[in-house]
C-alpha cells in the first residue's frame, strides 16, 4: 500500500529473501468481534529500524504482539526465513520485547530482573553475570544492580527492561512505545541512547508509536498505519544522516522528515475514515 | 557494548532513611509514654471506681484482684493456655498450607476452579461452629475443635491466595511466554511471589480467626478435664461466679491475640519490607 507522493524513496528495493521476518496479508480478529488487521504485509530487513506509526487503536500493537508471537494471526502468515525456530514456531531467544511499561517484577532486584531470561534459560546467577552487567552497562545503570524497581524513575525502570530484552542477544528489538509515559526530557534521552545502542550492536529494532517526532527522530524507515482495521498506508525509508543527535532535532532535514510524516498521517487517517 | 554516558534522567536510588530526618527522641519516647499512659489511667480508674463504689467482686473484679487471680490461677490457666495454643497454631499451619496449596490447585485450570468453588464457598458461609455439635458425633472432642478453627482460618487465605494468584501483571505473564517459561517456572518465579503479599494479609486475618474460633468451638463442643482450654475455664469460672478468674482467663485470650496479630505482622513485614509499598515508608 505505499503511497504515491511518498514513492520517491521507496522501501521495496530491499533484498526481500533476508528479512528478518516477513508478515503475508496477516488479519486479526479479537474474539469480541473487533479486526484489529486486515491484509497487513510488512518484510521486516535485517538491521534497519523501522518505526510503526499510526493512530491509537490502529493495532500497531497487535502487530507486535503477533511477530512476538504472544498472539496469533487469524489469517495470513508470519515468516522468519533466516531463523531456526522451536516448538512454537518462533525464534527462541531472538526476539527481545519492551513493553510500555516497564513491568519489572518488584520483589526482585535489578540484577534479577535483567538475569530472568537468562535464569528461565536454566543459566545460573554467576554464569549469568557477566551478560547481565554488559546488558546494565549498555544502558548506563551498572551501578543499581543492587537496587530495587522502587528506588528508581521511570526513565531508570524503562532502561532496566530495555537491558532485560538485550540481554538474550536478541537479533530483532521489539518495542511498544515504550516512553510514552514519560516526560519529555527523559523521552528525548531515551532515543538518543536506543539509537546509539542500535548503531553500535546492529539489532534489528521495530518500535511502536504514536509519535510523528520520535518516529522521525529515531526510525531508518518508518511505516504508517491506518486506522483500525490497520494495514499500512505508506512506507518509506528516511535518508537522514545515522549518527543523530540533540542536534538533529534542530535540524532542516528533521524538520523535513516530520512534515512528511504528518502529511502520511493526516492522509492515513483520511483513508481511514473514507474506508 | 561500551558504556552510555551515566543516567541522567531521574533521582538515584536512595538508601531508606539517608534522606528522612532521624526521628527525634522525645518523638520515640512519646510514641510509647502515650499509649501506655492511656492503658494506665484505664486501670486506675477501673480500680478507683471499684474502690469507691463497693461493687461487689462477683459482679466486678478490680484489676487488683484479676491480677491476683492470674497469679494464684496461674496452675489452671497455663495448661488451659497451652491447649488452646496449640490448637491455634495447628489449626493455622494446616490452614496455611492447605490454603495455599488449593489456591495453586485452582489457579490451575478455570475448569478445576468451576468444580471446587461452590464446595469451597458453601463451606465458608456455613457457620462451621454451629456443626460442631455435628462433628462431635462422627469424632472426638479434639477433632473437632481443630476442624472448626481449620475452616475458619483456611477461607481467607485461600480466597486471598487465589485473587493473588489472579493478579499477576499481564504484561509479566507475556515475558514469561516469550522467554519460553515452563508452567512450572511461571508458578516459581512470578505468580507465588506475585500471590505472596495477598498470602501474608490472608494469614494476618486467619491468624486472628483461628483464635476465635478455638475459643468458640471451645464453647460449642465443650470440653472438660485434661484436655481444656482457655475456653472451658472461662465457662467453668463463669458458673462459678469466679469473676477474678474469668477476667483473668479472658486478659490471657486477648494477650494472645495480640501475640498472634504481632507475630504475623512481623513476618508480614519482614517478608516484603524490601520491595511491596505496604510495607515500604512512604517518602514525605
Amino acid at each position: 500500500m505505499s503511497h504515491s507522493f511518498l514513492a520517491a524513496e521507496p522501501a521495496t528495493g530491499r533484498p526481500q529473501p533476508d528479512a528478518v521476518v516477513r508478515l503475508e496479508d496477516v488479519g486479526k480478529v479479537f474474539a469480541n468481534g473487533t479486526v484489529a488487521l486486515s491484509g497487513l504485509s510488512l518484510a521486516i530487513a535485517p538491521g534497519e529500524f523501522l518505526s510503526l506509526l499510526g493512530p491509537s487503536g490502529c493495532g500497531k500493537s497487535t502487530a507486535l504482539r503477533l511477530i512476538a508471537g504472544l498472539s496469533r494471526p487469524t489469517s495470513g502468515s508470519i515468516a522468519w526465513p533466516a531463523a531456526r525456530l522451536d516448538g512454537r514456531g518462533l525464534p527462541r531467544g531472538e526476539i527481545g520485547f519492551v513493553f510500555q511499561e516497564p513491568t519489572l517484577m518488584p520483589w526482585q532486584t535489578v540484577f534479577g530482573n535483567v538475569w530472568l531470561p537468562l535464569r528461565l534459560a536454566g543459566i545460573s546467577s554467576r554464569q549469568a553475570r557477566p551478560a547481565v552487567m554488559e546488558a546494565l552497562a549498555a544502558v548506563g545503570l551498572e551501578p543499581f544492580a543492587r537496587a530495587y524497581p522502587r528506588e528508581l524513575s521511570g526513565g531508570m525502570k524503562m532502561r532496566v527492561a530495555i537491558a532485560r530484552a538485550l540481554v538474550m542477544r536478541p537479533r530483532l528489538l521489539l518495542m511498544d512505545e515504550p516512553f510514552a509515559a514519560l516526560d519529555e526530557i527523559a523521552r528525548q534521552q531515551l532515543n538518543e541512547d536506543v539509537l546509539q545502542l542500535w548503531r553500535r550492536t546492529g539489532l534489528t529494532v521495530v518500535f511502536v508509536t504514536h509519535s510523528v517526532f520520535e518516529s522521525a527522530f529515531l526510525a531508518s524507515r518508518i511505516v504508517v498505519m491506518t486506522p483500525r482495521p490497520g494495514r499500512v498506508f505508506s512506507d518509506f525509508a528516511v535518508a537522514a544522516p545515522a549518527d543523530r543527535d540533540a542536534r538533529y532535532r534542530t535540524s532542516d532535514a528533521y524538520h523535513a522528515v516530520t512534515a512528511k510524516v504528518s502529511r502520511a498521517l493526516q492522509e492515513a487517517m483520511q483513508a481511514g475514515a473514507a474506508a | 557494548m561500551n558504556a552510555l554516558p551515566p543516567v541522567e534522567d531521574g533521582v538515584g536510588p536512595t538508601a531508606p532513611d539517608a534522606a528522612a530526618p532521624a526521628t527525634p527522641l522525645r518523638d520515640k519516647v512519646l510514641r510509647v509514654v502515650v499509649p501506655v499512659g492511656v492503658l494506665a489511667v484505664v486501670v486506675l480508674a477501673w480500680q478507683a471506681y471499684v474502690t469507691l463504689s463497693q461493687v461487689p467482686r462477683y459482679l466486678l473484679p478490680s484489676p487488683a484482684d484479676v491480677a491476683a487471680a492470674l497469679w494464684n490461677d496461674w496452675g489452671i490457666l497455663w495448661p488451659a493456655l497451652l491447649v488452646t495454643l496449640r490448637l491455634t497454631f495447628v489449626a493455622l499451619l494446616l490452614a496455611l498450607a492447605g490454603g495455599a496449596a488449593l489456591a495453586i490447585v485452582l489457579a490451575q485450570s478455570r475448569w478445576i476452579e468451576l468444580a471446587l468453588f461452590p464446595i469451597a464457598v458453601v463451606l465458608q458461609v456455613t457457620p462451621i461452629v454451629a456443626a460442631a455439635p455435628l462433628l462431635m458425633i462422627y469424632t472426638d472432642t479434639q477433632t473437632t475443635l481443630l476442624t472448626c478453627a481449620f475452616l475458619v482460618a483456611f477461607f481467607p487465605i485461600l480466597s486471598n491466595m487465589v485473587a493473588g494468584l489472579k493478579s499477576v501483571d499481564h504484561n509479566l505473564l507475556d515475558l514469561f511466554e516469550l522467554s519460553g517459561a515452563t508452567r512450572w517456572q511461571t508458578l516459581v518465579y512470578l505468580k507465588l511471589p506475585a500471590a505472596l503479599p495477598y498470602f501474608l494479609a490472608g494469614l494476618r486475618i486467619g491468624g486472628g480467626l483461628a483464635l476465635i474460633a478455638a475459643v468458640v468451638a471451645e464453647f460449642a463442643a465443650g470440653s472438660a478435664g485434661k484436655g481444656a482450654g482457655l475456653a472451658f475455664r472461662l465457662l467453668e469460672a463463669g458458673y462459678r461466679l469466679n469473676m477474678p478468674r474469668l477476667f483473668a482467663a479472658l486478659i490471657l485470650l486477648t494477650g494472645t491475640g495480640v501475640a498472634i496479630f504481632a507475630l504475623t505482622s512481623l513476618v508480614s513485614w519482614l517478608a516484603l519490607r524490601r520491595w511491596h509499598e505496604s510495607a515500604v515508608r512512604r517518602d514525605t
